[in-house]
């Protein structure tokens, strides 16, 4: 598989700088972990470091705080997909340090 | 599914395919596919997932679906562990094999390279990081650089899925529908 780094750039940009409901400052944070506030701030940090443990009741109080569920929906992936991508960044440094190639 | 639009939000042309998926398969449309064609055009990973699971790698199709099940075993996805536990069985058409990798891997009939994968692949997934003594030991069992940037883009794409499926709360279908979904996955893919 030649493309995945491609492929990964494009669904990164597509996720942090298309249309979406939610502002891109926030997807950006969401997608980085850092600078929310709460309640969104503990929602996506339990995203990205125990999502299964993530209830309706964690759902509830973003939708009591104001968020719709598209936005809801876009602070998901962008979590997601940033704790996957330092997962995968930190294993690609980790094989070239292993390898000594850049 | 915890978020409604993900259930009714789709648009009227999607809503009459999920109809015709409905009647043609003689199963509800599973919550993998409601979410993947809500907003297509904001998430689309497809392509990513289908590169990693399907595009040309030494790795077989069986392998990275038992890694895609491996790296869901570790996150703690019960739906993702019942749909890559299947379709690696069939992609095997070993089941036992894959029942052993996921109750213990250091004991599983597993080739070496593909343990040390998969050994890398759970610390990757549980501690979020990894060192070069840790890819240098899946070196020395055998895996190729290739092998394990191939291995990455599987572990990668289901580190995403599994908390899509973790926080949308994907139902875990009964026995029928996940097999009829990993022949799908064998035969179709994840377009």
């Amino acid at each position: 598989m030649s493309d995945i780094a491609s492929l990964h750039k494009s669904l990164v940009a597509r996720i942090l700088e298309g249309k979406g409901q939610a502002s891109p400052e926030i997807r950006r944070a969401a997608f980085d972990g850092v600078g929310l506030a709460e309640p969104v701030h503990t929602f996506v940090d339990k995203v990205a470091h125990r999502a299964r443990m993530v209830t309706d009741a964690d759902i509830g109080t973003l939708r009591k705080a104001g968020l719709s569920e598209d936005q809801i929906y876009e602070l998901v992936v962008c979590a997601a997909i940033g704790q996957a991508t330092r997962q995968y960044e930190s294993a690609l440094a980790a094989l070239s340090a292993a390898t000594g190639s850049n | 599914m915890r978020l409604a639009i993900l259930d009714h939000g789709h648009g009227i042309r999607t809503k009459a395919m999920f109809a015709l998926i409905r009647i043609f398969s003689g199963h509800p449309v599973v919550d993998p596919v409601k979410f993947a064609f809500y907003r297509p055009s904001f998430y689309r990973a497809g392509g990513l997932t289908q590169e990693a699971m399907r595009g040309p790698s030494e790795w077989s199709v069986a392998d990275r679906e038992l890694m895609a099940a491996f790296v869901s075993k570790v996150n703690g996805t019960e739906f993702c562990i019942a749909a890559h536990t299947a379709t690696s069985a069939i992609a095997y058409n070993d089941g036992a094999k894959v029942s052993a990798t996921l109750a213990d891997l250091e004991t599983a009939p597993l080739a070496e390279p593909l343990r040390a994968t998969l050994r890398m692949l759970g610390k990757l997934t549980r501690d979020s990081t990894v060192d070069a003594d840790d890819m240098r030991a899946v070196l020395a069992a055998g895996a190729s650089e290739q092998h394990i940037k191939d291995a990455l883009a599987v572990g990668f794409a289901f580190n995403v899925t599994d908390r899509l499926a973790d926080v949308f709360d994907f139902a875990v279908d009964d026995t029928a529908a996940i097999n009829a979904g990993a022949k799908y996955l064998l035969t179709r893919g994840y377009r």
